[in-house]
């Protein structure tokens, strides 16, 4: 599913384009823990997460995570919206919990785990 | 690659949005050597943890990355605490981080297994009062 459907999906508003709204999401990674992301995030998902922090950034920087939703109607920083302008990281914001934004996103077919076994 | 590359950096310890900076230029050019994403990205996850632990826990250090034909080494040095019960550090969950730096996404005791499980070899001297030096490497 391209990432400009998902922002659709969750009514996102985007604050950072990134490198491409048509960028094909398979799988999702919802956490506010960067280090779980860290140890169990698959390649090229789409992160789901609650935490405003410049980290979130750099997390998906390192783990080439294009698209990050932040959920529970968060808004970025400065510091997140510069870094992932810099980064090329798509950065959406959505009213939805994560809990509805996860469960709109599977309903649609975005089933896939996010996370290794 | 003819020789080996060496990269080095200071980390600030007292601006915690400048952490993963070091780390973040030296992924750059490990992309730009052309190496493996499945190489870069191990090297990146274990040097990221090492990085934000030095800068959370001990105002900051040193870090360096030197690259040659066999492998990346990536050396994170403090002056910090240091570590007093290695063993238990290295469990999942245990950690001794404050609230500041739980608020960041970290601090959940994942930090040294994370770069466990990423380092093909993961190397740390520690003695308390005075720092500790992690040696991460992956080899191509």
């Amino acid at each position: 599913m391209k990432v400009r459907k998902i922002a659709q999906i969750l009514e996102a508003r985007i604050e950072v384009e990134g490198s491409s709204l048509d960028l094909e999401i398979e799988a999702v990674c919802g956490a506010d823990l960067m280090s779980d992301v860290m140890a169990f995030a698959k390649d090229h998902v789409l992160l789901l997460t609650g935490l405003v922090s410049p980290q979130v950034i750099r997390t998906a920087e390192m783990l080439d995570i294009k698209a990050v939703v932040l959920v529970r109607g968060k808004k970025p920083d400065t510091n997140m919206l510069r870094m992932a302008e810099e980064k090329g990281i798509t950065l959406l914001s959505t009213k939805e919990s994560m809990f509805t934004a996860c469960g709109k996103l599977y309903c649609m077919g975005l089933t896939k785990r996010g996370i290794r076994d | 690659m003819s020789k080996s590359i060496q990269l080095h950096f200071e980390l600030p310890g007292n601006d915690l949005n400048l952490a993963g900076e070091a780390s973040s230029k030296v992924k750059k050019t490990l992309n730009q050597l052309g190496l493996k994403p499945a190489v870069v990205k191990k090297t990146a996850v274990a040097m990221y943890e090492a990085e934000i632990n030095a800068i959370i826990h001990a105002s900051g250090g040193t870090l360096t990355a030197t690259i040659d034909q066999e492998s990346i080494v990536v050396v994170v040095r403090d002056q910090g605490p240091g570590i007093a019960d290695l063993e238990l550090a290295m469990q999942e969950g245990y950690s001794t981080a404050s609230e500041k730096i739980r608020k960041m996404g970290f601090g959940a005791g994942m930090g040294l297994p994370n770069m466990k499980r990423h380092a093909d070899l993961l190397e740390i001297e520690s003695a308390v009062g005075q720092g500790t030096l992690v040696t991460i490497t992956v080899f191509l």
